[in-house]
């Protein structure tokens, strides 16, 4: 008998319909009496990834806590769109501090949480990329190191945009920012060794690592929910397109973070105590370029100029993702040919 | 040639133009387009050789410089309000160690509440770094300014911030007469250090220095900054010799001569000052300006020259000590001790509220009828301030102050929309 | 002193065309200043920017309270703030829109200024035509050039080159030049119907 796949998705989208699911399979963003921890009515540019992310993160968070959450917040557009003069969009109690500090700040709350016998409030840290893995990354990695109760959730979108989008450590080679302008021999972001913040989290032996996108709903609040059953110190890197600073239209928010999973640029995992325990694997595998020709940041690799050779080693970075992680399965659906992906994109 | 051009672009293309070897910054609202600009020169091989480098936060940033300078290089970077004070440490270690580094300050208020608008907060913080102050009055003072700083730096050994008004000045676009690479390359030497890293004459920079010494090195760090009080006028002259600019300098006196009131003020507010004094020197009144442009070293006698014939003296100022008074004013006060004058202390333009050549107007005529106070707030809404207290007063848990006045003043300033329309 | 305020939105080259109308006086000769609103605005919030042109060098830093000519680059904002205060007596308005001034409810605005001060302009349907992009920037400063001849139309078609590189700055100017024309015309057709 020939095997005949069934295609449990919507055409484009791997989403699972919430009426085919039972009541406890549904997401939390189904559910009328969510939180909606970061109200409507907030500031972000339409299509941002980072609300979206948030808003999903701690409705599931607050699911988990049983309402039972505090949050500490990172200079960053979130911060900054969230609570706009006069109003605040969290429905949860909300702490900003500074850009650098949101991790150690994290710690106190729950050190005084403890010291109150308070410990079923719960506390969730939550900052930018930049926040993350540049300017908080020793208070971050202090927190892992003592193991504090505290969940850090990381937004990434890959670049500093409350500011007007300049490069941070987790900027991708090549992509074009304020501070890494499409010029001269290798334009855009340089090719560094990267900073892979999963991996150092990891590498602290927490337990609980995982990333996330905003593509897979059932799949990010899972993690958040399985993080809050936990204790001790435990990180969530969620990526979150950025609209404005990746020049890719508002729409499109989804697709994109979709294809950064489906093309192996951003692997999405779970890992505990150190060790990788389950990775989301590439369900129709997408070449980079695919992904690429959607942002602007990317426009200089294919305009009047093109750079196949760039464009082919973003494709190693994606091709050793997939290795690393054992990526693509049997179900995986092949790469599509170049000219497939010109189409796709137009 | 003059063009018409953004403050920050002025500030990039005359910071190019002073051939730095290694900028290292971070991003920052209201200095993010300096950086980028000169970031982009860097990239784009206009501006070499020279080191463009993106660091993880500003304690990074000035630490390079630190770095850099120490072995040779002729460096830069740029910063504002939060990110000062997060390479505090680093930034006192740069003038400890002599190290003559240029740093530009777009100035802006110091959070929590955050606020990215501009005020002197983050320069008066760093008040006591060591670190020589200057503050521009426009964007052609903001750009002559830097070529300045780089040479008084060098020839003394001590680091330089160059402020200037961020948005009001960092975002304006205006006319700004930028120098040629010549005229700039005939007014600054390349960087001769006094100290180096070299294998050839190996030194070391940074030892630790007991009881015994610690008084006499501080000291001496003392006399450069006195060193500094003549050396800053005279670079200021030869520049004029060069450009025809009245750039830099200790102060600037505006129809102080026969003046019986002197506003005394920092940066770019000084222009509204000078409109709202003209006209009411049209008027008939004795009014006159005093431009601070060296705040550090403080110029005292220099202030006090210029303030000799005033009879009152109204110090205007972005930034305030709490449970203190105005930092110029005191400055200014010592300026004129034992003098019988007048002296008034006006704080504005916090946290980028602003200043009004109505509000200094009115100001002034209540300094002139004799009903201005020694210490007043520009434009406080007394009424938010009052219910504030009083909700502080009734109740224990009254929440954050600063989220309630917020409210406050939104919703009181709706109704009264409402009632007007 | 001649003093611009600038209304529209986030994304909408607000900023852009105060610097632009900044750069156009300087390219005549005259001082100009332009700065904006100085927010954190993301896409979409209101956004305001200013320009001042003088004859003479301009000192003052404050924010325009009384302006010459009022442009406004998103008429949803009409609703939203009182973009109009402050407005000179003598003043100007210029609103992006393809409706008329009545439809807009602004028919009080038009008899409480002088008589062809007030004007429409489809600046956003001419950036579509002409540049391809909901961009009215360039387009609305060329409205503004016929609207007040405080500058000349060559004077921004300038600007706009040297801001604008290659085929997006002619492809603005001629949106700018467009405008002009839309602008000049119904300008006549006002004012001789006035006069009849
Ligand atoms: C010490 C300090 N340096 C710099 C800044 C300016 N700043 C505020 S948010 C930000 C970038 C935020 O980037 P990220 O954390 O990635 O968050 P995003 O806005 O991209 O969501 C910067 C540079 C600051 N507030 N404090
Ligand atoms: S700039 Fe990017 S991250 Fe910030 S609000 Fe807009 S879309 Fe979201
Ligand atoms: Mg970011």
């Amino acid at each position: 008998m020939t095997k005949r796949p069934v295609r449990f998705y919507q055409v484009g989208s791997f989403a699972v319909g919430n009426r085919l699911l039972a009541d406890d399979q549904r997401t939390v963003q189904s559910d009328p009496n969510r939180t909606n921890s970061i109200d409507s009515g907030h500031r972000a540019c339409q299509g941002c990834g980072e609300a979206l992310g948030a808003r999903y993160a701690l409705d599931a968070a607050m699911r988990a806590a049983g309402g039972r959450v505090v949050t500490v917040n990172a200079t960053g557009c979130l911060e900054v769109f969230s609570t706009p003069y006069p109003e605040t969009s969290w429905r949860v109690p909300w702490l900003h501090s500074l850009f650098g500090n949101a991790p150690a700040v994290a710690t106190g709350v729950a050190a005084a949480l403890r010291v109150k016998g308070r410990e079923d409030v719960r506390v969730v840290g939550q900052a930018g990329d930049g926040g993350t893995v540049d300017i908080g990354f020793g208070t971050l990695s202090g927190m892992f190191e003592r193991n504090d109760d505290v969940l850090f959730i990381c937004y990434d979108n890959e670049g500093y945009m409350n500011t007007g989008v300049q490069r941070s450590a987790a900027t991708p080679p090549a992509a074009r920012t304020a501070t890494t302008d499409a010029v001269g021999p290798e334009p855009g972001n340089v090719f560094g060794q990267g900073k892979d913040l999963p991996r150092i989290a990891m590498a602290h032996d927490i337990a609980y690592v995982a990333t996330a996108t905003v593509a897979d709903l059932h799949d990010l609040e899972q993690k958040v929910e399985h993080a809050m059953t936990l204790r001790g110190a435990r990180y969530i890197h969620i990526l979150v397109p950025c609209p404005l600073g990746w020049g890719s239209a508002s729409s499109d928010t989804i697709r994109v973070a979709r294809l950064a999973k489906e093309s192996g640029l951003f692997p999405v995992f779970e890992a505990e105590n150190g060790r990788v325990t389950s990775v989301s694997p590439i369900r129709r595998r997408a070449r980079v370029e695919e992904y690429l020709r959607l942002q602007r940041r990317y426009a200089h690799l294919f305009g009047a100029h093109p750079r196949p050779d760039i464009v082919a080693r973003l494709q190693d970075i994606a091709d050793e993702n997939i290795a690393r992680y054992g990526l693509v399965n049997d179900e995986t659906e092949d790469v599509p040919a170049l000219e497939d992906v010109k189409e796709m994109v137009h | 040639m003059l063009r018409q051009i953004e403050g920050s672009r002025a500030v990039a293309e005359t910071v190019a133009l002073c051939r730095p070897e290694v900028v290292c910054a971070y991003p920052i609202s209201p200095q993010t387009h300096i950086i980028e600009a000169v970031g982009a020169m860097v990239k784009a091989g206009t501006l070499a050789p020279c080191e463009f480098i993106n660091v993880e936060s500003e304690f990074a940033a000035m630490s390079v410089s630190i770095g850099a300078s120490a072995a040779g290089a002729r460096a830069y970077t740029a910063t504002a309000s939060q990110g000062l004070l997060f390479m505090l440490e680093a930034v006192y270690n740069a003038s400890g160690l002599g190290l003559p580094i240029v740093m530009t300050l777009a100035n802006r208020a110091i959070g929590a509440p955050i606020n990215i608008w501009n005020d002197h907060s983050d320069a008066m913080a760093a008040r006591d770094t060591g670190w020589i102050q200057l503050f521009a009055e426009t964007n052609q003072e903001a750009a002559d300014l830097h070529v300045q700083a780089f040479r008084l730096a060098e020839e003394l050994s001590v680091p330089v911030m160059v402020c200037m008004d961020g948005f009001i000045l960092t975002h304006a676009v205006e006319g700004v007469d930028l120098m040629t690479q010549d005229e700039v390359d005939s007014f600054l030497p390349p960087y001769e250090p006094r100290q180096v890293l070299d294998p050839d004459d190996p030194v070391s920079i940074g030892a630790m220095v007991g009881p015994e010494a610690f008084e006499e090195v501080r000291y001496l760090a003392h006399l450069r900054q006195l060193d500094a009080l003549a050396l800053i006028p005279s670079i200021a002259d030869s520049f004029a010799v060069l450009t025809g600019r009245d750039s830099g300098g200790l102060v600037h006196p505006y129809r102080t001569d026969d003046a019986e009131v002197i506003v005394v003020a920092l940066g770019s507010v000084l222009g509204t000052i000078k409109d709202a004094v003209d006209a009411r020197r049209a008027q008939g009144e004795r009014l006159g300006v005093l431009g601070i442009t060296t705040f550090r070293p403080f110029p005292r006698d220099a202030v006090r020259d210029a303030l000799a014939g005033a009879s009152r003296v109204v110090v205007v100022e972005k930034a305030f000590s709490l449970g203190g008074e105005g930092v110029v004013l005191t400055d200014v006060a010592m300026a004129l001790a034992g003098r019988d004058v007048a002296l008034h202390n006006v704080i504005a333009g916090l946290g980028g509220r602003p200043i009004t050549q109505g509000a200094i107007d009115s100001m002034l005529g209540r300094a002139s009828t004799g009903d201005l106070g020694r210490l007043t707030f520009l434009d406080l809404d007394e009424s938010a301030v009052s219910r504030e207290r009083s909700r502080i007063a009734a109740a224990r848990r009254t929440g954050p102050s600063a989220e309630n006045v917020l409210y406050d003043r939104a919703t009181q300033g709706s109704r009264v929309a409402q009632e007007q329309s | 002193m001649f003093q611009v305020r600038i209304h529209g939105r986030g994304g909408q080259g607000v900023v852009t065309a105060a610097e632009l109308l900044a750069v156009a006086a300087f390219e005549e000769g005259r001082p100009a200043q332009a700065f904006p609103s100085f927010g954190s605005e993301r896409t979409g919030a209101p956004v305001v920017s200013f320009c001042r042109i003088d004859d003479h060098p301009i000192r003052t830093r404050e924010p325009v309270m009384s302006p010459d000519a009022v442009l406004i680059q998103d008429v949803t904002l009409l609703h939203q703030i009182d973009v109009f205060a402050g407005l000179a007596p003598e003043g100007y308005a210029l609103v992006n829109t393809s409706r008329s001034l009545e439809e807009l409810g602004l028919a009080g605005l038009v008899t409480s200024l002088p008589a062809g001060h007030v004007a429409t302009c489809p600046a956003t349907d001419l950036a579509l035509e002409h540049v391809g992009r909901p961009l009215p920037n360039a387009a609305l400063l060329g409205g503004f050039a016929a609207l007040t001849g405080v500058i000349t139309l060559d004077a921004l078609a300038s600007a706009i080159g040297e801001r604008f590189a290659g085929a997006v700055g002619e492809r603005n100017v001629a949106a700018a030049r467009a405008a002009f024309e839309f602008v000049h015309v119904e300008q006549e057709r006002l004012t001789s119907a006035a006069t009849d």
